[in-house]
Formats: structure tokens, C-alpha cells, sequence
């Protein structure tokens, strides 16, 4: 029978939950690595079993751990993120140049064929990749080098890569989002980036249409349409339908189009998930109602999902990386929050029930159909 | 052997129970202690010390002997009681966080 495990990020540990088809009952293991931040965990596509979490203190740095049976055992693998070459410099908040200092492992993408090659998006941003299970990390500097570098400023969460996407059908395309720099991206497995930031609109920045500077939260695709992407960006939800060439808003009748997460049907490409938040400045849900929306249609139509989840005195937020889905044939949406519960549906957002309810503030939820 | 003593979050990570006891040829130094836990616990490198200048991390700080040690040169000579093993070289996690 088949299931599903999904792999929680928290600010003071790492969790597994797993389930049967069903996904009314769920096993819970972890704390792992208790008292460290865990940024992301994230499966192999071509091996279920093979794991990678980002494990991180203030005290200690980063490590990043690899499990190869599911998340039962783990062992710590390489934590040298050097940059290539001279790092240089970025702009830091006042607009003064700023050196390139790693900080932190912000997400990692496991590879769609290969077990042992994984990406990591970082802070300071910059992309990484290793190609033998997290021993050895080398900078993919094409991108940190690209000519805008230097003017890249940090969001209110650092200068972090968060999102790399992976074209499952155009060979070395490859999408990264760096706050607060926007999307970029490469046809040629990363060596060169070019910036595809057209059409977004930001009213945060001096020349709020330009090429490079937008406070991008999170993009997504559905691995059938790789060309159409869907966008959470600081305000506004948008989509592009020519690989990120241009950008349209489709915020349509949401009741803000703050936000963080977006994410896809597994089985419906254009069927999209947002949480509005309310504003940049209250970082909880309008009116402390609890809502994912749901567009069926590609975005601009959207409607409020709302049974099961708190609908009075909810504040809590929804980030970048904490929500999922699974493949399972009744498509499971899954999220996790600031406040420490995580939220599944077996029916594509019908319904919802809480999984957990007390961990530590949820960073990531990674959802694995297992056969 | 120099012992050391590590905070409860690097001795899980490192899997230890209890004190390191390493071997150091050489000098007994900041430098050349925290060489030789690195190479015999691999998984530490980065987390005491930065992975290219080496420079401590902020939030963490080196005791012995009743002496905050995390602001002595790394190459300068420890007191004889750790080299000499009768007193404990101490890497601990600032407190920090309120």
C-alpha cells in the first residue's frame, strides 16, 4: 500500500510524519538534530530514501545531514560552502558594498535522476551543487557572478536563494529565486544566468519595474507544463506561460496577495495553492481566519478553503518552503506553521485535519509519496 | 592527552560521550587542540571555527583554567595543566538569546 512521509523543518528540530494511504493516522519521529534550525529536508526523487536536511545554529554554522533509509539514521556529510574565487561584494541594507559571507543552507534540491547530486541555495545568495551525496559542495559562480551581483540587496530574511526548480524536460534548465534579487535562469545546468523578471511590478524598489530587485517569496511548476511557473512574490501571485520571458499578475480575487508559499496539484497543473497573509507588516492571516485559496484555473479565480482549519484568533504565518504536495490519487496538501502545527488534506484542499499541533515554528514541509 | 570539553550541542553532533581525549604532537596551542579534534571528528570542522580563516565563531568561546582563553592568539602556548592534562581545554557556546 502505498503512503506518505513528510519531512518537517523546524526551528529546533527535524520531524518525520508518516502515513498510509489513508493519511488519518500519522507516525511521528524526531525530534532529529533537537535544538538546531532545520531549514529544509528534502527526498531524492530517484531514490525516496536518500535525505538531505539543512541543519543550522547561530552557534555552530551549518551542517548538512543525509539519511539513506528514510530518515531513521543519518549522518552529518560535507559543510564547506566556500564561495569561487574573490567573493566581492553585494549591497547591504544602507546601500554600501558588502562582502559575500556564507551563513546559512536556506534549501536543497535533490537532482530528478541522481541520488548524489543535490543543489543548495544559500545565504549569502549563491547556488551550490555536490555530485557525490553531500561529501564535496562546489559553487556554481555564474550565477553570484552574473553582472547584477553586486547591486543585489537582502530582504528582511537575509540574502537567501530559496527556490530551485529543476526543468524535468528541458536538458540544464534550471530556475533559482533569491531575495531580494528575483528569478533566474539557466539552460545550461548553471554555468550562465540571465535574470527573467519581466513583467513584475515592485513598488518597495527605486524603478519598480526593473531587471533585477524584486522580492520574490517562491515559484513553482507542475512537472508537465514545465514552461508555465507560478510566482508568490512579496505582493502579488503571478504566472508566466513562456518560462519566466514575462510575468502576468493573476492576484485576481484574493483578499490580499501577500504571501509566502505557492504550490501545484500533483495531477491538475493548473490548479495552484496560496495562503494570502495580510500585509508585509502583519505577518499573520487576514482577520485571523486561517485560509489556503485554491484556482482551479491557472490562477485570478481563486476560492477560500477554509473546513478544518482555525476560522477565529489565528495568527500564526505559513513560509516559504512549508508547503507540499503528494502524487497519492487523491492529491494531499500539506503545510506547516509559525506556530508549530501542520495541516494535511487528502482531497485536494476540501477538507483539513491537524497533524500536529505543538512543535517548534515549522520552516519546511516536504511531502514523499511512498509505494 | 589534552582534554576537552565540548557543548552538549557538538558533542551530539559529534556522537561523543563525555571528553575527547586527543593526542598532540607539537606545541600545545589553541591552534594546533582544535587541529587535532577536527581531524579526529571530522564533522566539527566549521563548527567551532570558520572552514577558510579559522577564526572563531562568534558565539562560541575557549576556557581553561579559570582564563576566557577566546581572545589569546590561536599559536600562543596553553596553560601546562591542559597540556599536561590535568585540566580541561573548554569550548563552550556563548550564552546568548536572552
Amino acid at each position: 500500500m502505498t503512503g506518505v512521509r513528510l519531512l518537517v523543518g523546524t526551528r529546533k528540530g527535524a520531524f518525520v510524519l508518516t502515513a498510509d494511504g489513508s493519511r488519518r493516522e500519522w507516525q511521528v519521529s524526531g525530534p532529529h538534530f533537537g535544538g538546531w534550525e532545520i531549514y529544509h529536508v528534502k527526498g531524492s526523487p530517484a531514490d525516496p530514501d536518500r535525505l538531505y536536511a539543512a541543519q543550522h545554529t547561530g552557534w555552530s554554522g551549518q551542517v548538512i545531514q543525509r539519511s539513506d533509509d528514510g530518515g531513521v539514521t543519518w549522518n552529518p556529510v560535507g559543510n564547506h560552502f566556500g564561495y569561487e574565487g574573490v567573493p566581492g561584494t553585494h549591497q547591504w541594507y544602507d546601500g554600501t558594498p558588502h562582502p559575500w559571507e556564507f551563513e546559512r543552507v536556506w534549501h536543497l534540491e535533490p537532482s530528478l535522476d541522481d541520488p548524489d547530486t543535490v543543489y543548495a541555495g544559500v545565504e549569502d545568495a549563491g547556488l551550490f551543487k555536490t555530485t557525490d551525496g553531500g561529501q564535496h559542495w562546489q559553487e556554481l559562480p555564474g550565477l553570484r557572478g552574473h553582472r547584477s551581483g553586486s547591486e543585489w540587496q537582502p530582504g528582511a530574511g537575509g540574502m537567501c536563494l530559496h527556490t530551485i526548480v529543476l526543468d524535468p524536460v528541458t536538458s540544464g534548465r534550471i530556475y533559482t529565486a533569491i531575495s531580494a534579487a528575483g528569478v533566474f535562469r539557466s539552460d545550461d545546468d548553471g554555468a550562465t544566468w540571465r535574470p527573467v523578471n519581466r513583467g513584475l511590478h515592485s513598488e518597495g524598489i527605486p524603478e519598480p519595474e526593473a531587471e533585477v530587485g524584486h522580492c520574490v517569496h517562491r515559484i513553482a511548476m507542475h512537472p508537465s507544463r514545465p514552461d508555465v511557473l507560478y510566482m508568490q512574490k512579496h505582493w502579488d501571485v503571478m504566472r508566466s506561460d513562456d518560462a519566466g520571458e514575462s510575468w502576468r499578475e493573476v492576484s485576481g480575487n484574493l483578499p490580499t496577495d501577500f504571501g509566502f508559499p505557492i504550490d501545484v496539484h500533483a495531477h491538475e497543473p493548473a490548479t495552484i495553492y496560496v495562503v494570502p497573509i495580510t500585509s508585509d507588516a502583519l505577518h499573520f492571516p487576514p482577520d485571523g481566519q486561517l485560509r489556503v485559496y485554491r484556482s482551479r484555473t491557472g490562477g485570478d479565480d481563486w476560492e477560500p478553503l477554509t473546513h478544518g482549519l482555525p476560522q477565529q484568533h489565528c495568527y500564526v504565518n505559513v513560509l516559504r518552503d512549508a508547503m507540499s504536495v503528494d502524487s497519492l490519487e487523491e492529491c494531499g496538501v500539506y503545510f506547516g506553521t509559525t506556530g508549530g502545527q501542520v495541516y494535511g488534506s487528502a482531497d485536494a484542499g476540501d477538507t483539513w485535519l491537524p497533524i500536529m499541533h505543538d512543535l517548534p515554528a515549522v520552516l519546511s514541509v516536504e511531502a514523499q509519496t511512498i509505494a | 592527552m589534552i582534554r576537552v570539553v565540548l557543548p552538549a550541542h557538538l558533542r551530539s553532533l559529534a556522537r561523543i560521550d563525555g571528553e575527547v581525549a586527543l593526542e598532540v604532537t607539537g606545541p600545545v596551542t589553541q591552534a594546533t587542540v582544535l587541529d587535532s579534534l577536527e581531524a579526529a571528528y571530522p564533522v566539527l570542522c566549521g563548527t567551532i571555527r570558520e572552514q577558510q580563516t579559522k577564526q572563531r565563531r562568534a558565539f562560541i568561546r575557549f576556557f581553561a583554567c579559570q582564563q576566557d582563553l577566546s581572545h589569546e592568539p590561536p599559536d600562543a602556548p596553553l596553560p601546562e595543566q591542559v597540556a599536561a592534562g590535568t585540566e580541561p581545554y573548554l569550548v563552550v557556546g556563548a550564552m546568548a538569546g536572552g
